[in-house]
Parts: C-alpha cells; sequence; structure tokens
C-alpha cells in the first residue's frame, strides 16, 4: 500500500490498484481515487505551476473548484485535454497525466524567475507596462504575455471522441446529491414527481461521502446513504452523477454536461465522450452545498498547504493522508474536526492555530484528549519550504498587536476560513443576495425562477440541518406542484456543525506589501494587489476584478471572490454588502468545446443544402463554393485547367454557342389570390397591375428605408398568380419581409404566400444556340421573337415534362429558364445535355455567371450594394413606379439624404494599365493628396473578362453618374492604380444579342 | 431558452420556434407620402428601448409562421402576455404579476 494510504478508512477499493503515469513516472492507486488522490497517497504534493509567477502549487481543494492542480491527460491521439482538475478526474490503467505551465520541469521552471521580480507583476502590470511603442503590440508584447502567463496548451489535432446532446423533462430538477439534495429528491418524489437529481462527482452523497461518522436514523452514514439510493431509485428518482449543471437559464432550463468516458479505462464502442442535456424543470431545487474559504496569509500557496475540509475528504473519502505533521490553521470550528480525524489516522497535528479567542470548551477538551497543541489567538505570518512547506510561522495576536513568531515545522497546513454557500447557478438566475452578517457572506435571497435553494447553500451547516431543510424544501416544491408530502423527520447522531469568524488578511508583523497572500490561486492575484487597485482609483468591485483579474480564473473566483470582496471592502473603507459581488458567470466549471458543438461538427457542422442536380456537378468535377447554405458549382475544370482558365472557357462558350447553368438555388415564392397584383405593388418597386400574364419583369424590392434588399425576375402566371424569383441567399429573408407586412401593415389582402424553392429545379440554358436546342424540346410555346419574346413566361412541357418556361436573361446571351418539379430536374438535365451535344453545349457554374452579368452591367444585390444603396445610386431608376401612390420605400426614397447630392454611385471602371483591380479597393480622386486621404468609393466586382478584351470593374463611386471618363485613383500596397470612370455595360449595349 | 406563448396556436414553446421582429404598435401610415420627414424619420428609426415592459412583436416562424405581439419585461426577460397583431395593447396594470407557468 503506499505510504500515505491509511488502512480501514476511504471508500477506494483496495483490491483493485490502478497504474498510471504523472510526468512519465508510473504511480499506483487505487480504484475510486482521483489523479489528486492518489499522488497524495503517494507524497506528491506538488503537481502545477502557477499562472503568473510559476510558483509551485500542490492541491488545495477536493472537488471542482480546485485553483491549481490543473494537468493536461491523455488517452491515444487525439484525446488530449489541459486544463482537467486533477481533483476531479478518476484514474484508470494507463491514464497520462501531466503538469503543466513549466519549462523544462515541474521542480526546476526558468518561468520561476517571475516570482523574484514579483514588484514588477502587481495588479494593472500589463496596462503599465505594454504601451509603447504601438509597433510592440503585436510582435513583441503579445508572444511574450503569451509563452510567460497561461495555463495548459490547447491541443493540436482533431477530438478523436464523440459528443451527444439531447432534451429532459422533469417536474423537479435537483442540482447536488449531498444530504440537502437527497432529502429534497425523498420528499418531492413521495408526491408522485418525475424527480432527477445530477451532481458532479462519481458519486452520490456530497459531504456524507467525507463524514462518514455521522449516524442517520441510527445508521452509519455510508449505510444510509446506500439505502437511500435504492430507495430512491425505486421511487423512479434518477440520480445522474459525473453530471454538472454548468448553467441556469430562463425558465428553469438547466444545462448539464454528462460525462460518460473520461474515467473508463476502455471505452465502449459508439459511445460518446459526454452528453449535453438541455432540462426544462418545472422547479428547480439548488442543493449545491458550500464551499470552503482559504485563510489569506503570507505564503499560503505552497505545496501541502490546503483547506482543512480537503484534507478530511482526502483521509475519509480516499483514505489518504495529505500529511504525516500537519498544522492546522482556522477561524472556524470545522477544520478542528480535521484535526482531529487526522490524529486518529495516524499523523501528529503539530498545532491547531485558531485566530479566536474563544473556542468552544468541547473542540479544546477533545484537542487535549487526542495531544493536540492548541494556539488561541495567533495568527500565521509566513511559511517557507520551496517545492512542499515545511515550516509554518506562528505568532500570538493580543488587542490587535501581533507578538514574536515562532517557526513549527510542519508536512501540511490545513486551513479553513470558514464556508461560502456555492451561489453560481443561483446568480446565473439573476437571483439577487443578500448579505448576512453573522456568517460575513452573501446568501441567496429572491429569484425570478421557480427554484428553492436547500441546505449549506443558504447557509445551513451540519447535516442534520441540510436533510431537515432538504425535506422541507422538497415538500414545498411538490406543494406548489399540487402534490402534497410530509416527509418523516430524521434523527442526526454525530453531526460536525460549528461557527467561526471572518478575516480579511491575517493579521501580520511584516510589510504587508511584501507579502504573498494569494487570494485567487488560479489567476496569482494577492491581496497587495487588490488594495493597490483601489489605491490606484478603482471603486467599483467590478473594476477592481478587471484590473486585478480576480475572480476571473477558469474556477469563477469559487475560493476567491468572497475573500477579494472583503478585501476590496475594507480598502474601501465600506461594508461588504454596499460594495456587492460580482457576477458568476455560466459554465459552473469549464467545460469542453465538443460538449456544445456536439453533432454540428464536420459535414454535420451546418446545413448543406444540395440541388439535385448536384450528383450530375460532382460527378463532372465541379469546384464547388457555399452561398448561404446552398453548395454551388463554382466552375467545372478540365483536366490541367486552373480556374481562371475554366472560367474563360466556359464564358466563351456562353458567348459563342450554349451553356447550361443550374440556377435551382434561387429563391421562388408563389404569390396568389385575387389581391395578388396589388400585393405586388405595394412590395415591389416596380408597377404590376399592367404586367399580362405571361409576361415578366425586373423586380426590385426595397427597405422601407428606400435602401435596395433584393431583386430578381417575377413572371405572372396568370391573373392572380406571380411567380417570384429571390436571389440564393436572400429567399428566407424576402419571405419573412413580404409576410410582415401582409399579416401586420395589409390584412385585408387575399394573397397567400408560399416558398417553392425547394418544388422546382431550374435550369438556364444561355447562348446563341439556345433556342435552337430548347425549341424542338417544347410543346405548348412556340419559342419565335413574335410568340415569345424576351421577358416572357408560359406554362409548358419541356421534354414531356411539365415546366414554366421563362426567357429571360443574366448574361446578356439569349436565355431560358426551364423551372421542372424538382425531382425532374436531373432528367430534364440531362435530356437537354444530350440534346446540347450537336451545339456543343456546356456547363457553367457561378464564377462565370458571375463574370457574364457583370460583362453586362447586372448587379448582384449584397456584391454591387450594401445596404445603403438606393435604385437611383445603383442606376435602376428605370424600375421604380414613379406613378403609384404607395410601395415599400417610396416615402424613404424621399428623404433628403436619399436625394443630396453627392451620394455613391454605381459606374464601371477600366485601368489605365490593363490590370484587374482588387474587390474592395478604395478609391481617390488626387493620390498626391496628404495621408490619411478621402475615399470617395470602392470597388464592388471585378472581372478578367474575353468578351470586353480587358479586365472589368464595377464601382461605388460619390457622385459617379457625373464623372464619365473621369480618372480615379486606388492606392494599393504596392502602388497606385489609375482607372477611368465608365458606364457599366461593357458588353453589347444595345442588347441585339438577347434576340432569337 | 424562453418560454412563448403563441397566441395563435395556444401553446407555449420554446423561444427556437420564434423568431423577434422589433418594437410592436409602429404602424405604418396609411400614406406614408403625406408624413413630414421628421414623422418618417420617427416610424423609421425611433424606439423606446424601455428598461421593464416592452410592446414587441415575435413570428412563429417555425409553427404556424404568424405575426403576434407580447409584452416582455426587459428587467426580468419574463413575457407578461402575448396576444394577436392588431389587438389594442393590453393594460399593464391588470398584467401586473402573471408569470406564465
Amino acid at each position: 500500500m503506499s505510504r500515505y494510504r491509511v488502512a480501514g478508512r476511504g471508500r477506494v477499493d483496495t483490491g483493485r490498484a490502478i497504474a498510471f503515469t504523472f510526468d512519465g513516472t508510473t504511480y499506483r492507486g487505487l480504484a475510486g481515487d482521483t489523479v489528486a488522490s492518489a499522488l497524495l497517497a503517494n507524497g506528491v504534493h506538488l503537481m502545477g505551476r502557477s499562472f503568473k509567477y510559476h510558483r509551485p502549487r500542490g492541491t488545495v481543494a477536493a472537488g471542482s473548484e480546485e485553483p491549481n492542480a490543473l494537468i493536461g491527460t491523455r488517452r491515444g491521439p487525439g484525446r488530449f485535454e489541459p486544463n482537467t482538475r486533477a481533483t476531479m478526474q478518476e484514474i484508470w490503467n494507463g491514464l497520462e497525466a501531466t503538469s503543466q505551465n513549466r519549462y523544462p520541469g515541474l521542480k526546476f521552471d526558468i518561468g520561476a524567475i517571475n516570482d523574484a521580480a514579483y514588484m514588477l507583476f502587481s495588479a494593472g502590470f500589463y496596462y503599465k507596462t505594454f504601451m509603447w511603442p504601438k509597433s510592440f503590440w503585436k510582435r513583441v508584447y503579445e508572444p511574450f504575455i503569451r509563452a510567460a502567463a497561461g495555463l495548459g496548451v490547447a491541443p493540436r489535432e482533431e477530438d478523436a471522441d464523440t459528443y451527444a446532446s439531447r432534451y429532459m423533462h422533469c417536474d423537479v430538477l435537483v442540482v447536488g446529491a449531498g444530504p440537502a439534495g437527497l432529502a429534497a429528491a425523498r420528499a418531492a418524489a413521495a408526491g408522485g414527481l418525475k424527480v432527477v437529481v445530477v451532481d458532479e462527482n462519481a458519486e452520490a452523497g456530497g459531504t456524507l461521502l467525507s463524514e462518514p461518522q455521522v449516524h442517520i436514523d441510527g445508521r452509519p452514514a455510508w449505510d444510509w446513504l446506500a439505502a437511500e439510493l435504492a430507495a430512491l431509485k425505486g421511487m423512479g428518482v434518477a440520480v445522474m452523477t459525473r453530471t454538472t449543471a454548468i448553467g441556469y437559464y430562463h425558465q428553469n432550463m438547466i444545462g448539464l454536461c454528462e460525462r460518460l468516458t473520461d474515467h473508463r479505462e476502455t471505452i465502449p464502442a459508439d459511445m460518446p465522450r459526454e452528453r449535453l442535456l438541455r432540462v426544462r424543470a418545472r422547479r428547480v431545487v439548488l442543493a449545491q452545498g458550500a464551499l470552503e474559504k482559504p485563510l489569506v496569509f503570507n505564503g499560503n500557496d505552497r505545496p501541502g498547504i490546503m483547506l482543512a475540509g480537503a484534507a478530511q475528504t482526502y483521509l475519509n473519502r480516499y483514505g489518504v493522508r495529505v500529511g504525516d505533521r500537519p498544522v492546522v490553521v482556522t477561524s472556524h470550528d470545522s477544520a478542528w474536526h480535521a484535526a482531529f480525524d487526522l490524529q486518529e489516522a495516524g499523523a501528529r497535528v503539530q498545532a491547531i492555530v485558531d485566530t479566536r479567542t474563544e473556542v468552544h470548551e468541547e473542540l479544546l477538551g477533545k484537542a487535549r484528549a487526542l495531544g493536540i497543541p492548541v494556539r488561541l489567538s495567533h495568527t500565521v505570518t509566513a511559511t517557507s519550504g520551496r517545492l512542499r512547506v515545511s515550516t509554518i510561522r506562528v505568532n500570538p495576536v493580543e488587542s490587535g498587536v501581533v507578538g514574536a513568531g515562532q517557526a513549527v515545522a510542519c508536512d501540511a497546513v490545513l486551513m479553513s476560513g470558514g464556508w461560502t454557500p456555492s451561489l453560481h447557478l443561483f446568480s446565473h438566475t439573476q437571483g439577487k443576495l443578500a448579505w448576512d452578517d453573522e456568517r460575513t457572506t452573501f446568501l441567496p435571497a429572491a429569484t425570478a425562477e421557480d427554484c428553492v435553494i436547500a441546505g449549506a447553500g443558504r447557509g445551513l451547516w451540519g447535516v442534520a440541518a441540510a436533510l431537515e431543510d432538504g425535506a422541507r424544501r422538497g415538500a414545498e416544491v411538490a406543494a406548489a406542484l399540487g402534490r402534497g408530502s410530509t416527509p418523516a423527520a430524521l434523527s442526526v447522531a454525530h453531526d460536525r456543525g460549528g461557527s467561526g469568524v471572518s478575516h480579511i488578511e491575517l493579521p501580520t508583523d511584516r510589510d504587508p506589501a511584501r507579502a504573498k497572500a494569494f487570494v485567487d490561486y488560479q489567476n496569482d492575484v494577492t491581496a497587495k494587489d487588490l488594495r493597490l487597485a483601489v489605491r490606484e482609483g478603482m471603486r467599483s468591485i467590478e473594476h477592481v476584478k478587471r484590473y486585478t483579474t480576480n475572480g476571473m480564473a477558469t474556477d469563477q473566483g469559487k475560493m476567491s471572490n468572497v475573500n477579494g470582496l472583503n478585501i476590496a471592502a475594507d480598502a474601501l473603507g465600506r461594508p461588504a454588502p454596499q460594495v456587492g459581488l460580482t457576477t458568476f458567470r455560466p459554465p459552473y466549471t469549464p467545460t469542453t468545446f465538443g460538449v456544445f458543438a456536439g453533432y454540428h461538427r464536420g459535414g454535420h457542422f451546418e446545413v448543406t443544402r444540395k440541388t439535385q442536380i448536384d450528383a450530375w456537378a460532382e460527378a463532372r468535377g465541379a469546384v464547388f463554393e457555399p452561398v448561404g447554405q446552398w453548395r454551388r458549382a463554382r466552375y467545372f475544370p478540365r483536366p490541367g485547367e486552373d480556374m481562371e482558365a475554366a472560367v474563360s472557357r466556359e464564358c466563351r462558350a456562353v458567348r459563342n454557342g450554349v451553356g447550361i447553368f443550374d440556377a435551382s438555388t434561387l429563391g421562388k415564392i408563389e404569390v396568389v389570390g385575387p389581391d395578388a397584383a396589388e400585393f405586388m405593388n405595394r412590395i415591389y418597386t416596380n408597377p404590376w397591375t399592367r404586367l399580362a400574364p405571361g409576361r415578366c419583369r425586373y423586380g426590385l424590392l426595397l427597405g422601407d428605408d428606400g435602401h435596395i434588399r433584393d431583386d430578381g425576375v417575377i413572371g405572372r402566371m396568370t391573373r392572380d398568380c406571380f411567380h417570384v424569383t429571390t436571389t440564393t441567399g436572400g429567399a428566407a429573408r424576402v419571405l419573412n419581409m413580404m409576410e410582415d407586412y401582409l399579416q401586420t401593415e395589409w390584412p385585408g389582402l387575399k394573397a397567400w404566400l408560399t416558398s417553392t424553392t425547394e418544388q422546382w429545379s431550374t435550369v438556364a440554358l444561355n447562348g446563341p444556340d439556345a433556342a435552337k436546342l430548347l425549341a424542338p424540346l417544347v410543346e405548348g410555346v412556340e419559342l419565335t421573337e413574335a410568340a415569345f419574346p424576351h421577358m416572357s413566361c408560359a406554362e409548358c412541357t419541356v421534354a414531356g415534362i411539365p415546366a414554366r418556361l421563362f426567357r429571360v436573361s443574366f448574361t446578356g446571351e439569349l436565355g431560358f429558364e426551364v423551372n421542372v418539379p424538382a425531382p425532374l430536374g436531373p432528367r430534364l438535365w440531362e435530356i437537354l445535355w444530350e440534346a446540347g451535344q450537336p451545339h456543343g453545349i456546356t456547363p457553367y457554374g457561378t464564377e462565370a455567371m458571375h463574370v457574364l452579368r457583370a460583362e453586362k452591367g447586372y448587379i448582384i444585390v449584397g456584391q454591387d450594394t450594401d445596404g445603403t444603396v438606393t435604385p437611383f445610386d445603383a442606376g435602376l431608376g428605370w424600375a421604380v413606379g414613379k406613378d403609384k401612390p404607395d410601395f415599400v420605400g417610396k416615402r424613404g426614397l424621399a428623404r433628403p439624404d436619399l436625394m443630396a447630392a453627392g451620394r455613391r454611385q454605381l459606374v464601371g471602371l477600366l485601368t489605365g494599365d490593363g490590370s484587374r483591380l482588387e474587390e474592395g479597393a478604395q478609391i481617390v480622386l488626387d493620390p498626391k493628396q496628404p495621408l490619411p486621404m478621402r475615399m470617395v468609393g470602392h470597388v464592388t466586382s471585378s472581372y478578367r473578362s474575353d468578351a470586353a478584351g480587358r479586365p472589368i470593374a464595377l464601382a461605388l463611386v460619390e457622385g459617379g453618374h457625373g464623372r464619365m471618363g473621369e480618372t480615379v485613383y486606388l492606392p494599393m500596397p504596392d502602388r497606385t492604380i489609375a482607372a477611368t470612370i465608365t458606364g457599366t455595360v461593357f458588353v453589347d449595349p444595345e442588347n441585339a444579342r438577347l434576340k432569337i | 431558452m424562453l418560454l412563448i406563448h403563441c397566441p395563435y396556436c395556444n401553446e407555449t414553446l420554446p423561444e427556437a420556434e420564434f423568431t423577434y421582429a422589433g418594437e410592436a404598435h409602429i404602424a405604418r401610415g396609411a400614406d406614408p407620402s403625406a408624413l413630414t420627414d421628421a414623422q418618417w424619420e420617427a416610424y423609421l428609426f425611433h424606439r423606446s428601448n424601455v428598461k421593464g415592459p416592452h410592446y414587441e412583436r415575435w413570428r412563429h416562424l417555425h409553427g404556424c409562421g404568424r405575426f403576434f405581439n407580447a409584452v416582455r419585461d426587459t428587467v426580468s426577460d419574463r413575457f407578461l402576455t402575448t396576444y394577436p397583431a392588431g389587438a389594442p395593447r393590453p393594460d399593464l396594470a391588470a398584467l401586473a404579476v402573471k408569470v406564465p407557468e
């Protein structure tokens, strides 16, 4: 058995030894151990280095509040986790654990030089030091700070684990499976309610696991616990262990993180590592207990110095004696029991040092009986020992005067500054806290949520009080849900309640400015830092927190917030309740990104919408790009072609023969009803009343502010039916906007809107040969200039498939868009593809489409417009029905600033040197003006254009429509490019090519 | 996640089914062209941004698809009531402490 293991104590399985490594050394622990308890059993206290000063640190707690003992854990490739709490990680055969934030090793760490330079690194150090010159911010200061400070290193490999997520509903959710939580669950379940109890520990029981001496109902605590858990199971209560309530959200939604595999030696196939549960509970019982406060004294952070309650847990739950010669330092009764337990387990307690002048005679008597020296009215002023505490200096205090100190040799220091209710989840509800003078801490008061707090969470210490309060709260909750129950009273023996006093820093005879009295261990914040922050002008506790970073580490101030508050309040000369507590934020403990992501990773990160024709494009080797949620074929490279070559070939094919394009992603909305035309009149800028059925029109949609929101070609299929198309990314937004106006502004209109985007497959044929190819396949319409002119639409059949045929063009070539029922899209495509072979039909992607439309000056909303562009700015004034009494945006267009001179207007740009401009490049009028130059616009679209014979660009330029022929300049990092302002149409301004 | 009562479906459902749609009871004038620049500016841009009960619009997007109005306390984030679009503002005093189950 390991050197510090105590026979007959603890719940670990002495029959099952477990081997694991820490920094490469193999250690043996027992089944049921955590990394921390197993290392302590082997006499290892040094487990990490601190964040800023790289001071040697050991475990200070035994639960999830542990700030120091953060380790990396590894289980093969992709299964490394930094910043795991050694106090929570259960051991299994083969676990590899490593210490963090040290180089080259844990025992000798170069970064510890920071500790010697302590005076330099005080509060606000970064703000004061890393200011000038500005050029150093990124290259010098940040790398320095990042290298010097920090916790673990983020893993570089992809996470090999999977994560699950689920919803859960229950009547009562109990957070915490200690005596209060279990009693509450029992009382609530007795009313027949569906009750779920969660606890972050591996075992239910809470404080009962550390206090086996208690007798409940005449039985030893652990026997009672086992029977009670069985009884709860029998009543249908789910008790979930290794499950942390990470956040308390609106209306009793609690986030739970359930850890499924981190404690297992082998991972069952397909088992997720963790599961996120979103629980909606009708009532919540918070029974999270209390956290012990450290005492703040010089040198309170050496390995071997820990909370008294933690030492008690290590002894009673894990069977580990944390030292042979401990000294107990306390201001609260509870630590006395830790001393007694350790003495009885074979340790020689060197002294109980209590800051109080009077202590209950019962405790004094027991200390005497056990032969433990007691020093009342004493303080601690220093400790020594580099990698493990070796002495502690204690001084008498009389009438506030600190007397001469005396060093006491020891190998561990157990401290207790009293207890603080765990208020984190309660704070997430925006619950109000009330100061309790007697316990000098905040207690939960009112909250808007349907939640109650039970036990130590509201300042009730001891098992008896917790059981009684839990039962009462459980019954109260059941009654609130209409189920009565009268919980039986339980008799409790050998309970340990107790009281104590609260301190700021312990009194000292030394210069407080030189003291290293840590308040926040994880962020290396000392009492001196807090006082300095107040001296330097921080008045609000929120400012003190941010300036010093107290309570801002991954432990969210579990151990430090109340001590920090008390010290800041003292420095401010104001009472603590007036200073107030900073806000605890979710998650309660650090939570993996994996569990938040859940199933949303890799291919499931986001929905990928594919058209029916997508598979054809994929088989043809198309390169895809995301457009909104859609993936669209960007170009179809032939062997040896790069993007430029492929796009150029695709453009030529459209201009010279015929191209085929999958336009199915276009948003489509069917507007029907007797008032459909009136509705269209009010929504779109264009007039629709006189548009004949069978005709199309380019529609422009504005917001009521007068700015362009969307556009698309709209066909009037019949008098009462419009086939509206929108931009690919704008479909949902446009439908929402239409519904908004229809439902809330014009509820009297008889018009109905249906999203039909996914009902149609849309295939575009563009090019001089388009009609020749299509005409033989079409029945019901004659594809001639006279019978089916540009901007016509018709219901017909194409290759025998019922279709809506549009004669429209987004390329400047003769064009058709064939809409067929979506599943028939691939069939239509194949037929057109076969029929097009004699014409050299060429599939083209979105990139060629962009070039072709830019050559014609057709805008893309969102690329050539940016939410500040009006139809007149974009040169689309012709699409505005000025004679209509009203439409969305009409009044907006008359706003003074939208009619003012000097607005940015869409123009073409041709470069003098034939270079291609960069989209987003800024435009100036005078390249020689001093910096910063006045920018008058920017490039919105820019492409190589074979048809124009040179690169072309579209740009928004101040007063651009009045600057035709002027030269503007585009300063780039290496040179300034001159460009001439032109119209936006670069190819076929007469639209001759649109004709059949 | 909030729970929201849809006055059309008459069900209390999770927030994920709904989308927010801005402040309520800001009517678009029957004849916007008759409004002054100041009136139009107020319609487009001026919002109350209250601390406390706020009249606002929501849409049951992934349900019935309809817009409705709500009174939500911006401090507690609780819905005091919801009601159909077009209905008059409910009397705040009458809703004082009605918290939905």
